[in-house]
């Protein structure tokens, strides 16, 4: 299992979600990517992307006009 | 035991992608979504930036389709490959700068590329023939199949039984009798089937699927191309066009002025590539500066910034001038009287 992160600051929806699903691509299952962005937008966004492709959202917060969510590649 | 067959469906978050895909997952079909993001989709952007659109629940339609439905998305970023299909569409543009008929041949294309490297069957889309004006008629049809180079891989489940058989319903993996005859304009069929499937909450796009079918976006997307000498554009003007007022006191430059601060937080990430004003004598808007200004076009800019802040009726009004390096100075600068601001400036 290993750590990542991942950007998006800037970008709005859906480049978020298409960065995240490019990223996922290149991880194995079990690994954990944390994805910044301020789109608000990425709050829904991504934890729909990830009960459709069978990831795990572990946590998501938001402060200062940054949104961030912590996610669990599935299987 | 018969093989799996699978399609896939173009969702682009309405009504329509949604029944189709539905009608076909109904007759055991395999069916994943494909969603194309060419920079000009409506969607999720829109209501990111506005602090008065915060409060409303913003969802990708096409993400929510998609889980409505239970099937997977894939969200591809076509935006480079997009701009050729908008700067020189061979079929000419609708009302404004859609370039539906090409975008159709385009999308269908790139899907029918997915098909071959994903190893799935067919493709489908929500096409209703008499639906849209330039790319759903009957003789666009099979237009769209043929440039794309789908031909009868190509299924329309709503009006599928107006068009030629495609391979699936001649290989028997799809049955043509349970498709649909859908025409024209009304969306009545569509709600019926809709509340046949059990379907009472989706969106019902008003014009297309994107903002280039909006008049005052265009217009901006006109000015850039006209301003710059060429139908040339990056992404980070697409989405710049969606944002502030959009000012331009003269050919060579233009102002773009935050409305309010969900705006202007948003512009602020641009400091690094544009000049930017601000007052600082008063509250007031963020405002950025694109083109090539002399010392006499600041002044006029800061004039102007002066004008939307508070100072508005003030004498004098400070006003910082930042560049891309972040070196500031400050003017001073009487903001600019409104005889003097045309209504022409605004694109
Ligand atoms: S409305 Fe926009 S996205 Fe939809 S077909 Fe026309 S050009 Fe393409």
């Amino acid at each position: 299992m290993t750590q990542h992160t991942l950007n998006t600051r800037r970008l709005l929806c859906p480049l978020p979600v298409i960065r995240t699903q490019d990223k996922v691509k290149s991880l194995q299952p079990g690994d954990v990517l944390e994805v910044v962005g301020t789109d608000p937008g990425i709050m829904q966004d991504i934890p729909a992307w990830c009960r459709i492709n069978g990831h795990k959202v572990l946590d998501s917060h938001s402060a200062d006009h940054e949104y961030v969510i912590v996610l669990e590649v599935g299987a | 035991m018969t093989q799996q067959r699978k399609a896939v469906a173009l969702i682009s978050g309405g009504l329509d992608s949604m029944l189709a895909a539905k009608t076909v997952m109904e007759q055991g079909i395999h069916v994943e979504g494909i969603n194309f993001f060419t920079g000009f989709c409506v969607e999720g952007h829109t209501h990111a930036i506005r602090d008065k659109d915060r409060a409303k629940p913003k969802r990708n339609n096409a993400l929510w389709v998609a889980e409505q439905l239970g099937i997977k998305l894939h969200i591809v970023d076509v935006i480079e490959e997009y701009k050729k299909v908008l700067i020189n569409p061979k079929h000419g543009y609708g009302a404004h700068l859609n370039p539906c008929l090409d975008c159709k041949i385009f999308m269908v294309n790139r899907a029918k590329q997915w098909l071959a490297e994903n190893q799935f069957d067919f493709i489908i889309t929500g096409e209703v023939i008499g639906q849209r004006p330039m790319s759903q008629r009957k003789n666009t049809m099979p237009i769209i199949a043929k440039q794309s180079g789908a031909d009868d891989l190509l299924l329309r489940p709503l009006c599928a039984k107006n068009l030629p058989e495609t391979l699936p319903e001649r290989e028997g993996w799809i049955d043509r009798d349970k498709l649909h005859d859908i025409t024209g304009r009304s969306r009545k069929p569509q709600m019926a089937m809709a509340a046949q499937f059990g379907i009472d909450d989706y969106s019902q796009p008003a014009g297309g699927c994107c903002f280039l079918v909006d008049k005052n976006y265009t217009a901006k997307l006109v000015d850039l191309w006209q301003a710059q000498g060429s139908k040339d554009y990056e992404l980070d003007d697409v989405m710049l066009l969606k944002v502030g007022r959009h000012i331009r006191p003269a050919a060579h430059f233009k102002l773009i002025v935050a409305r309010e601060e969900g705006e202007g937080r948003f512009l602020q990430g641009y400091k690094k590539e544009y000049t930017s004003l601000l007052a600082t004598s008063h509250n007031g808007p963020l405002v950025l500066l694109d083109g090539e200004a002399s010392a006499e076009d600041l002044f006029l800019a800061a004039q102007i910034t002066a004008r939307f802040g508070q100072g508005r009726e003030a004498e004098h009004v400070d006003v910082a001038i930042t560049d891309k390096d972040g070196l500031e100075r400050v003017v001073t600068v009487t903001p600019i009287p409104k005889a003097q601001f045309p209504k022409e400036w605004y694109i």
